[in-house]
């Protein structure tokens, strides 16, 4: 369920980082959470951001989230698909659905997220 | 305090429900999730537990002229068996609370009021009560089932010998439902046809269970609040704390039609004249998002770059495909046709005020 190579947030972010490039999407339990998801917001290419801020929204049919950037970097590329097919996050979160990728500017961040392991046990806590 | 809940609340957790905080209950927002909840409710059937809902039984020989006082609709025109929308107004015209008025008998009518105002309700009935009226706090002893869809109805006929076709909207009948004495009611929070049943909360996980079999041909559904509320917005029926609260008055509201001035005095009708009298500056009004986003309560609404008005329900019309809400705008803007501003994020999205209802079921 949760992949080995990625890394987590306690918000219920994930980052898969290949060669200084993450790949951000949210985990699983977060699109189960908001149910369905009918709108998401990228953040535009070139844009900067930054650990712990906000970078992208998602919306379900009740309400919607602010999505934290588990690094820091530029967004070298955004998920367009996402805007015509939202539930794409639903069906596909780990994968489809990532939202978008972002050059590290501080690639020792990915020290500080969770493992597969302690995300899952972090879960199992809630 | 502890979250109250529903004889429900195990079966909806058995079910996987997600469980929310709504004004102090635990209940069910969604089961499978609020698409097919939502869907399942206009093309089909689905089942709600609305047992929050809270109940007051006004009884005595002045029982009518108590509800005629407190409300601003007509009461003395309610036949045997008939219930009408209404609403309970404070003296200066702004809402305690909307609410439904069923005619059990002559001296004896029951009304349903929402789950979180129940206690305030009771306490605004028993303090203007200076006719000969009991009035009781009836939620304890009723628990509610919602059935509602186009389908509704030969699902709720498998479970009862009372011929329900004949039944009309916003009638009622009090009978039995599958061997509990029940009040089976014609209405319901979702613009389709469908039943409200209040039976004694010793009933209500057998008679869940039972109308979840009797609609399994059908494919009924439980179905959350979160259906509740897509259903009911596109609906365009005002949700007390959204469209309506202690500074709205029913002509803001455009709640016009439930309004009777002519019917005698009641509390609030002073402040209703006056303000018609005035001329209202604000109003109601219904609006489609055009551009890309999603308007959300309590977002604010710009004319022109100005601060106009704020939306008070707002969310995705899963059954019309596009993004709506209400609004409350200055007057003139209020008019449907009219091009407004959402602000999203800080960022203004372009809005189109609509004419409501959004929905209309076909008859």
């Amino acid at each position: 369920m949760y992949p080995d190579n990625y890394r987590y947030t306690k918000e219920h972010e994930w980052v898969h980082v290949e060669n200084g490039i993450g790949t951000i999407g949210i985990t699983d339990h977060a699109q189960h959470e908001l149910g369905d998801i009918v709108f998401v917001e990228v953040p535009k290419v070139g844009t900067h951001v930054e650990q712990g801020k906000t970078f992208a929204v998602v919306e379900s049919v009740k309400a919607a989230s602010e999505i934290f950037a588990p690094v820091s970097g530029e967004v070298i590329e955004s998920n367009d698909v996402l805007t015509s097919t939202p539930e794409l996050l639903n069906s596909d979160a780990h994968s489809a659905g990532w939202i978008a990728k972002i050059k590290l500017s501080v690639p020792e961040e990915i020290d500080r997220l969770l493992s597969p392991t302690d995300y899952q046990a972090y879960l199992g806590e809630g | 305090m502890a979250l109250l809940k529903t004889p429900l609340n195990a079966v909806h957790r058995s079910l996987g429900a997600k469980m929310v905080d709504f004004g102090g209950w635990d209940m069910p927002v969604e089961y499978r999730g609020v698409l097919d909840e939502h869907r399942a409710v206009r093309h089909g059937v689905g089942l709600f537990d609305v047992s929050h809902m809270g109940e007051i039984d006004v009884r005595g020989p002045q029982a009518l002229d108590l509800v005629q006082y407190v409300t601003v609709n007509d009461a003395s025109k309610l036949k045997l068996g008939q219930a009408q929308y209404s609403a309970l107004l404070y003296g200066h015209g702004g809402f305690v609370d909307d609410i439904l008025v069923h005619k059990v008998a002559d001296e004896h009518y029951f009304l349903c009021v929402n789950a979180s105002n129940q206690d305030k309700d009771y306490d605004h009935i028993v303090a203007n009560n200076r006719f000969a009226a009991t009035v009781e706090n009836a939620g304890p002893r009723f628990a509610q089932l919602a059935v509602q869809g186009p389908l509704a109805t030969g699902v709720v006929q498998k479970l009862t010998d009372i011929n329900l076709a004949p039944i009309k909207r916003y009638h009622f009948v009090d009978g039995h439902f599958s061997g509990a004495p029940a009040r089976i009611a014609r209405t319901g929070y979702t613009g389709e046809d469908g039943w409200e049943i209040y039976v004694a909360p010793e009933h209500a996980v057998r008679l869940w269970n039972e109308i979840l079999t009797a609609g399994k041909s059908v494919e009924i559904i439980p179905c959350g609040l979160g259906a509740r509320n897509t259903l009911r917005l596109e609906s365009a029926m005002p949700l007390y704390g959204h469209e309506i609260h202690a500074s709205i008055t029913p002509w803001e509201a455009g709640l016009d039609w439930i309004v009777k001035l002519d019917k005698g005095d009641f509390l609030g009708r002073e402040a209703l004249v006056k303000q018609k009298q005035q001329g209202i500056t604000r109003k109601l009004a219904g609006f489609e998002v055009k551009g890309r986003g999603i308007a959300r309560d309590g977002y604010e609404i710009l004319a022109n770059g100005v601060g106009s008005g704020w939306v008070t329900s707002g969310g995705p019309a899963p059954a019309l495909n596009k993004n709506i809400g209400m609004c409350f705008l200055p007057l003139p803007l209020s008019e449907p046709g009219n091009a407004i501003e959402i602000s999203v994020r800080g960022r203004g999205v372009e809005a189109v005020t609509i004419p409501m209802p959004f929905y209309k079921r076909a008859r």
